[in-house]
């Protein structure tokens, strides 16, 4: 009462006073998210400049990575990164679905607490404890006897031969998967328990098993959701770099086998920005930083781009 | 003609109340005896009949001695008051509850004379022959086509042309047919509400179940929708039996031939619908008709 007499000699409100500064205060957060993205892009793409006139294009298709001599490329750490990330997504999806699924289709409900309990306990273990049990326990176990065996029968196949002595491609790609697969398994679970207890009722009801409602009716319901728990998991693979640069070896080099040491973007940067004195040198890390943000936004973009277009062409709900 | 009269012979069969024990649960169980129970007179044979029903939710019990006959080829329709029981005893007949840990079913559920609840029943077969329709319609998120496809390529394996046919037929049995057939490849989500629901009624008739559930398969669609739900309901009854729960009093007249009348988990009353609707033999049925609860 008292502000309306108030006001009724003043005249409206401005709208600033009245709710204005609401809008512009969020619409001033809002806006940090691109700027931030841009200067990001722009601050690494300043400190690569002399990296990038020096070698040009060739950067990224040379894997020669050598200090002493002042010529770098990018090939081998990128190589890395691609072929950890895919070794980790190959061994996880399958077994995050999997895991999820039991968790909502099959497990008793006594036990589905504890294992959400420890799934999210795992999730949130910080990296380096990975990388130290990957390179004390992890490692030494793949050196012998699991390289050996591996290589005994199915060296046969190219993957499986080089040095055995396990720190290197494979241990970073098992160690890697380790580490998305609660992340992975934890959002996946979420997915599937969006899928209305109707439609999952209805599929029951049908006559079919867990496995045909899963495959049939929540992998195409919850498409999107499930797609979504893949590029989050392949982001962060591509990104990870403590527990990678642990057992990975430190390699510059491309080889076709899993067993030998190699390099990944991350784990480059981790272990020579505190070495690298000479100016082309620093640039050319920051340049490798440049590479794996792109790759990395690449890498969500598109998965955004496939959702959109399986949104188009979606087949029901 | 002469296969109908074999397949009634069948479902005569032995007379379970002769040849089992009243109580075969090894729980500590005991069976308050069938009053309730109406069985109508001259009906066709009893397609299902339920004995002894109980049913908990965890450690709360919310259906009490469900006894009821379902007779073959008719429409049977479940009325009640909101909680009193109508979905859960419909969601006993193909364990659709066992999805859920702690719910338990007591009692029995003959389905031509074999009890469904009992153990080592292939809960697979039994949902084969039991279908069910759900309030909103339950669309598959995949094609017009592929949804009524759905159950047959779980239970059939038929030739891409035998498919096409099936699955033209259920269309044409459920009049969507000629509303669809252009459009046999676009979503399901992008028919009508009640187009959908028809939908879903064509997708269950397609593996031919021979009972067919509905709770409340109505209420969720627009009038016109609703008359056309309720025609083929009434066309449904040459190849199936149904039992179907419905608020509407008005609908259960329409396209019932027996009714039962649920109140608090209990089966009050059971009989051809125009009886339970006329001449009620009991009070609270009565009372529920004449709107004065419910
Ligand atoms: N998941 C559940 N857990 C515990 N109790 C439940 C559950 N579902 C239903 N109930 C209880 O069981 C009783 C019967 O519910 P039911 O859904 O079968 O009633 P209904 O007759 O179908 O009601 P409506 O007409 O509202 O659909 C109600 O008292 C309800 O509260
Ligand atoms: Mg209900």
């Amino acid at each position: 009462m008292r502000n309306a007499t108030a006001h009724a000699g003043s005249g409206p409100v401005p709208w600033l006073v009245r709710g204005g500064w609401f809008s512009v205060a969020t619409g001033g957060a809002a806006i940090l998210i691109p700027l931030v993205m841009v200067a990001l892009v722009i601050g690494l793409a300043l400190a690569s400049w002399p990296a990038m006139k020096a070698f040009g294009p060739g950067f990224l298709a040379s894997s020669h990575w050598n200090p002493a001599t002042d010529r770098f490329g990018a090939a081998a750490s990128l190589y890395g990164t691609l072929a950890s990330s895919a070794i980790a997504m190959f061994l996880t999806v399958p077994l995050a679905f999997f895991i999820a699924v039991f968790l909502t289709e099959f497990a008793p409900s006594w036990l589905r607490a504890p294992v959400r309990y420890a799934i999210e306990t795992l999730a949130s273990i910080p990296s380096i404890i990975y990388g130290m049990w990957g390179l004390f326990v992890l490692a030494p176990m793949l050196a012998d006897p699991v390289q050996p065996w591996l290589r005994d029968h199915f060296g046969f196949i190219p993957l499986f031969s080089g040095p055995p002595i396990g720190i290197g491609m494979m241990t970073a790609g098992i160690i890697l998967a380790l580490m998305i697969l609660p992340y992975m398994t934890s959002i996946l679970r979420d997915v599937l328990y969006l899928v209305p207890p109707d439609l999952r009722e209805s599929a029951y009801g049908m006559g079919s098993t867990s496995w045909e409602v899963t495959w049939r009716i929540h992998r195409r319901y919850a498409a999107s959701g499930i797609f979504g728990a893949f590029v989050l998991g392949l982001g962060r693979a591509i990104g990870e770099t403590m527990a990678v640069t642990f057992v990975i070896g430190n390699n510059q080099g491309i080889h076709a086998d899993l067993f030998s040491p190699a390099t990944t973007i991350a784990a480059t940067l981790a272990n020579e920005f505190t070495e690298a004195s000479e100016d082309l040198y620093l640039s050319s890390l920051f340049e490798l930083g440049l590479i794996l943000l792109l790759v990395d936004m690449l890498v969500v973009l598109a998965g955004q781009w496939w959702l959109r277009s399986i949104e188009k062409r979606r087949v029901g709900a | 003609m002469s296969l109908m009269r074999q397949s009634f012979g069948r479902l005569r069969g032995p007379d379970p109340d002769r040849v089992r024990p009243l109580n075969p649960n090894p729980d500590d169980h005991v069976c308050r005896g069938i009053q309730g129970t109406v069985r109508p007179d001259l009906g066709p044979p009893p397609k299902a009949r339920v004995r002894c029903l109980d049913f908990f939710y965890g450690n709360r019990q919310v259906l009490f001695d469900n006894n009821l006959e379902v007779p073959s080829n008719r429409v049977t329709a479940i009325i009640g008051p909101s909680g009193c029981g109508k979905s859960t005893h419909l969601r006993a007949y193909n364990r659709i509850f066992e999805l859920y840990p702690g719910r338990r079913a007591r009692g029995e559920i003959m389905l031509d004379g074999v009890d469904v609840l009992a153990p080592g029943v292939d809960v697979i077969d039994l949902r084969r022959r039991v279908g069910m329709i759900f309030q909103q319609p339950t669309t598959f998120p995949m094609s017009v086509f592929d949804n009524v496809a759905f159950g047959l390529r779980l239970h059939a394996s038929l030739r891409a042309d035998a498919l096409r046919f099936e699955v033209e037929q259920a269309l044409g049995s459920v009049g969507l047919w000629d509303e669809v057939r252009d459009r046999l490849n676009a979503p399901a989500a992008s028919l009508s509400g009640g187009q959908q629901q028809r939908l879903c009624v064509a997708r269950a008739l397609a593996i031919r179940p021979e009972l067919l559930l509905m709770d409340e398969p109505t209420s969720a669609i627009d009038p016109i929708g609703t008359s056309r739900i309720e025609d083929l309901i009434l066309g449904l009854k040459r190849r199936v039996t149904v039992v179907i729960v419905t608020h509407n009093l008005q609908q259960a007249a329409r396209v019932s031939d027996f009714m039962a009348f649920f109140y608090e988990g209990r089966v009050v009353e059971f009989g051809p619908t125009s009886q339970v609707f006329h001449r009620p033999s009991e009070h609270l049925t009565e009372d529920y008709l004449s709107g004065r609860f419910g």
